[in-house]
């Protein structure tokens, strides 16, 4: 199992904060895939390139390997300070 | 210990912020500090507030990522860094960075340093309220240029 959250203009556009699979993709790539299916028309921001991806609070790129009780965020590019 | 990062809802008190960062310190002669504001105007829309969203199991992780990386760099002092989220209206304080060093050359570099990755690097995100409306403040190429120019040094 993994939880996946979504912050920002993502967590609008997709109508939720956050989700859980049972099924643990194996990378990131994969969860963005099933995802852009899951979300289908209103998946254009999760594209790679768009959206950020933390594994565990750490930036993570599409070949990050992920394990059951991992915490993955997606989010826009941030605009703090 | 000689950094405090503070992640709030409430403002903040930049004359206590900057005596915290003199207090009984007797070996730094140089204190640079930086506030940002909530302005009237970006990307061509009138302002009236914003609010700030964060992702809290990764801010201050982060935020005591780009501290670390700022010390590795030069020698600092004290670091002191405060962000607010939530609702803030114009003229509001939204970020403070306060940095104590030896010299002004590393305080200034340093200060500079931190508010550029932070901007670029913490989970961060601005919903800016406008006259024409609310919207999510796009992430600026400008600040990836600034940020950029610091060069990598892992």
């Amino acid at each position: 199992m993994i939880n996946v959250l979504f912050f920002g203009q993502l967590r609008e556009q997709l109508g939720q904060e956050q989700l859980t699979l049972n099924e643990v993709p194996p990378t990131v790539a994969a969860l963005r895939e099933y995802l852009a299916r899951e979300f289908a028309d209103k998946a254009s921001q999760l594209v790679a390139g768009k959206a950020l991806v933390a594994v565990n609070q750490t930036m993570s790129d599409e070949q990050a390997p992920l394990a059951a009780g991992d915490e993955v965020a997606l989010f826009p590019p941030v605009t703090g300070g | 210990m000689q950094d405090h990062i503070g992640v709030q809802t409430e403002d903040f008190s930049l004359a206590e912020q900057y005596a915290l960062l003199c207090q009984q310190n007797r070996q730094d002669g140089a204190v640079v500090t930086f506030v940002g504001l909530v302005r009237d105007m970006n990307q061509g829309n009138q302002v009236t507030g914003l609010t700030l969203e964060h992702y809290p199991a990764m801010t201050n992780k982060v935020l005591a990522d780009i501290v670390v990386q700022a010390r590795a760099r030069w020698p600092l002092g004290r670091v002191r860094l405060v962000h607010r989220v939530g609702p803030l209206d114009l003229g509001d304080q939204i970020v403070f960075v306060g940095v104590s060093a030896g010299h002004r050359g590393d305080a200034f570099a340093a200060c500079e340093f931190i508010m550029d990755f932070l901007k670029t690097q913490a989970p961060f995100w601005k919903k800016e309220r406008s006259t024409q409306g609310e919207y999510w403040v796009e992430a600026r190429q400008q600040d990836q240029h600034k940020a950029g120019r610091w060069g990598d040094k892992s």
